[in-house]
């Protein structure tokens, strides 16, 4: 009972433990939902796994089950950022306990009875329970924001090193709290025209309505939702990897008023789309997206330096060589900010192509073809953001010497090569006649495939290696019961 | 070691997916006994329509129980240069429209009264030949359905011959019936059901070119000389490929939209599309190896 007890305190009350727990459950959801479709489907594992498992998939119900999952695997990432925030920033304990609480059980009970509703035959006290987690976790989040206010006196800055105000305003703080407030209010975005929807048996994916030139005020709420929240997720992450690495100076003093400019111009941007303001919402979203993207770019510029820096300085001139030697020493702690410049690769840049050659592509293209660049560029950021997680999380369970530099560079590679693979396959009609493309295709497929494969074998590598962990004496858990993220922050 | 072989392997495998397709690869032939000719009457009355299954209703009609053929295109081709209906412009079909309405909303395009697009001629996927004077179907295609045809195209052919493009609503309730199923056979899909991707039919090969279309009426229920099973798959007014193949257009043209709307998924899509309620669109000139049409009278 002891040694039940001991891993469990671990697992639910240390930040490390929950963030090990979450990332379990999106990986234990990943391995299962990601054979029921695409090559595993087409190989027939699909109905291998649904016969063994006992799902229920009534095809006609296709975007309610979808819409359920993505909530399932967000609320988990949601989670992780959230036990990340609190344990890198100086949070009041009670709220930190109560708010890694609620979000815990939300998250699980918006798994585990989400996916349970809508895989596994209509139970609809699941669905209830689905809802009672989506709510909980609107409730620590709502917390989490009054734990956040940068206002109080305890949490000013006292270090002028760092992004704040004259009266010791910590900036970094501000912009914390910025995208914790508007993640809550565009919660609601999604919340209300879910209720309307759901009211009515009715749901559509955002994806499926997009040429429609009519769309009433909860249609797009919905598509407004579904894209700023994942852009939240982003910038969270973005400025959790940015305390990690301890951004500071001048670059960290101009990137923390671009956060919290651009998180409040990108979220009016985005929330007047359900308002009379909707022609010229995609403009100022735009607008709010150019100082965000900034200041992720100064983050970047900041701590390539930084481990340029810290890699030569006991060389006297270092030459490039050695200055790039030094940038990719620790895959863990470039990858992060590489990962954000693929994605411009991958996610902005794609958008931006795209949007430039919208006679060519979008008004021509059937709207199958255009639903694979809109939901292709959104999974490749929820990739990106996957892999900045993974990158962190290696961090802080301690890897090192050539399992960090395997791990490290394992998931940049299969992930940059996945991601890569999936740009082009959405592109493919540029370069090649609908009837000459199965063999691009195939090989465009295997590479997806293959980065997506190591992927996960790393992941559920990292998995039985905690959980064997778990069942040593003194193993890493026993020593990250009392660590806590903001002491091992880099100096 | 193990890097040489992979950094060796990794760019040849890259190269391989530069393979050109041969579009002339050997197709099977079978008998499927359907008669492209024959079309089904649908009644007047109630539906079930839309993936909410709102109740809509339909005057009776009449509609193909098959999409149009490669050889009844080709026939339709010839009747219509003769009498002057379509243009043929160097390497392709064109045919009046009369135009639609205007409304300049958010990223419409106008389509003008004027020549448009029926057929394009050089596309190697195309399966109609035209040596100066004739139009002949490829030889193995003459009874799969007609494709790289435009909306125009389509519509042109139904009108040619005093019939028209079916509405949404009517290929739908051709699709379902009067029930709220799923596909036109039931509400469950297997790939003896229809052709999509990777559904294993005896025509496609993914590893080389991939889908390509069956001749019409091809799931009915028959067991090929090769031993190849098919489910009987009509729909409950007698349609076959209603499911998968290829897209269908239909004749809505919608106020502020230039999209014209398809329906049925096709060989080159997954199930998912091929639930009778999801919706397609494309550009009216858009043509493509997976989409064809069928018409109402």
């Amino acid at each position: 009972m002891k040694f039940i007890k001991a891993r469990l305190d671990y697992l639910f009350s240390s930040t490390k433990g929950l963030v090990l727990v979450a990332i379990a459950m999106i990986a234990i959801t990943s391995a299962i939902w990601g054979m029921l479709s695409g090559p595993l489907a087409e190989m027939g594992i699909r109905e291998v796994v649904i016969k063994a498992l006992g799902m229920d998939m009534v095809p006609a119900e296709r975007e309610g089950r979808i819409i359920i999952l993505y909530h399932a695997i967000a609320m988990a990432v949601v989670a992780i950022e959230t036990y990340l925030i609190n344990g890198l920033l100086k949070i009041n304990p009670l709220y930190k306990t109560v708010i890694n609480g609620l979000i815990t059980v939300g998250y699980l009970a918006t798994m585990v009875f989400g996916l349970g509703f809508a895989y596994f035959g209509h139970n609809w006290a699941f669905h209830g329970l689905y809802i009672a987690g989506l709510t909980l976790i609107f409730a620590a989040g709502v917390l989490l924001v009054i734990a956040l206010w940068p206002w109080n006196k305890e949490v000013r800055q006292p270090n002028k090193e760092y992004a704040r105000t004259k009266s010791g305003l910590d900036l970094e703080r501000v912009a914390f709290f910025a995208t914790a407030v508007t993640t809550v209010i565009s919660a609601l975005f999604g919340a209300i025209p879910g209720s309307f929807f759901g009211n009515g048996f009715e749901v559509f994916l955002a994806e499926n309505i997009i040429r429609f030139p009519e769309k009433t005020t909860m249609e797009y709420s919905i598509i407004g939702h579904l894209h700023i929240m994942l852009a939240l997720i982003a910038v969270m992450i973005t400025l959790i990897i940015g305390r990690w690495l301890n951004f500071k100076g001048t670059l960290h003093k101009i990137a923390m008023p671009l956060m919290i400019l651009g998180t409040i111009i990108l979220n009016l941007g985005v929330w007047g789309v359900v308002t009379p303001l909707e022609p010229i919402a995609h403009m100022v979203i735009y607008v709010g997206a150019t100082p965000s993207m900034l200041a992720a770019l100064l983050l970047l510029i900041w701590s390539w330096r930084m481990l340029i820096q810290s890699g030569t300085q006991n060389i006297v001139q270092p030459t490039i060589l050695q200055k790039l030697k030094a940038l990719v020493e620790d895959p863990l702690k470039f990858g992060p900010t590489w990962q954000m410049l693929f994605m411009n690769f991958s996610t902005s840049g794609l958008g931006i192509f795209m949007a430039v050659k919208l006679d060519e592509i979008f008004r021509v293209w059937p709207a199958r073809e255009e639903r694979i660049e809109l939901t292709g560029h959104w999974h490749a950021l929820s990739l990106v953001i996957a892999t900045i997680i993974l990158m962190y999380y290696g961090d802080i369970s301690g890897l090192k010497g050539k399992v960090r530099q395997l791990f490290g560079w394992a998931i940049i590679f299969f992930s940059d090569l996945a991601l890569a693979g999936i740009t082009f396959f959405e592109m493919k009609r540029l370069f090649v006649e609908e009837a000459q493309q199965q063999p691009l295709v195939n090989g465009l497929m295997l590479a997806v495939d293959t980065g997506l494969a190591f992927l996960l074998i790393l992941l559920a590598t990292l998995m039985v290696w905690r959980l064997i962990d778990l069942f040593r004496k003194k193993g890493r858990w026993f020593e990250e019961k009392g660590q806590e993220l903001d002491r091992e922050v880099l100096s | 070691m193990k890097w040489f072989w992979f950094r060796l392997l990794f760019p040849l495998f890259l190269l391989s997916a530069c393979t050109p397709v041969d579009l002339d690869a050997a197709l099977p032939s079978f008998e499927t006994n359907i008669d492209p000719n024959t079309w089904a009457q649908v009644p007047a009355g109630d539906f079930y329509f839309g993936q909410y299954n709102t109740v809509e209703n339909t005057p009776a009609f009449e509609i193909m129980i098959t999409d149009v053929t490669t050889r009844q295109y080709a026939d339709f081709l010839n009747a219509a240069l003769r009498s002057n209906s379509i243009k043929l412009n160097e390497d392709e079909i064109t045919g009046y429209y009369p135009g639609d309405s205007f409304s300049g909303k958010k990223h419409e395009e106008r389509i003008d009264a004027g020549e448009w697009l029926y057929i394009p001629l050089n596309d190697p996927a195309q399966h109609i030949l035209f040596d100066g004077t004739f139009f002949s179907p490829k030889q193995g295609y003459e009874d799969h359905p007609m494709t790289l045809v435009t909306w125009f195209g389509a519509r042109g052919y139904c009108e040619y011959y005093g019939f028209r493009l079916p509405t949404e609503k009517e290929w739908e309730k051709a699709a379902r019936g009067t029930d709220t199923r799923a596909f036109p056979w039931g509400d469950e899909i297997l790939r003896s059901n229809a052709n999509f991707y990777a559904s294993r039919d005896p025509f496609e090969d993914m590893k080389t070119f991939g889908s390509r279309t069956t001749p019409v009426g091809f799931f009915n229920g028959t067991t090929y000389p090769n031993g190849y099973v098919t489910l009987d798959s009509r729909s409950p007014y007698g349609l076959f490929d209603m499911a998968g193949n290829v897209w269908q257009w239909t004749a809505n043209v919608y106020e502020g939209m230039h999209y014209r709307f398809l329906r049925g998924g096709s060989k080159d899509t997954y199930e998912m599309d091929l639930r009778i309620f999801v919706r397609n669109n494309a550009t009216p000139t858009y043509y493509s190896p997976g989409v064809g049409f069928r018409c109402v009278k």
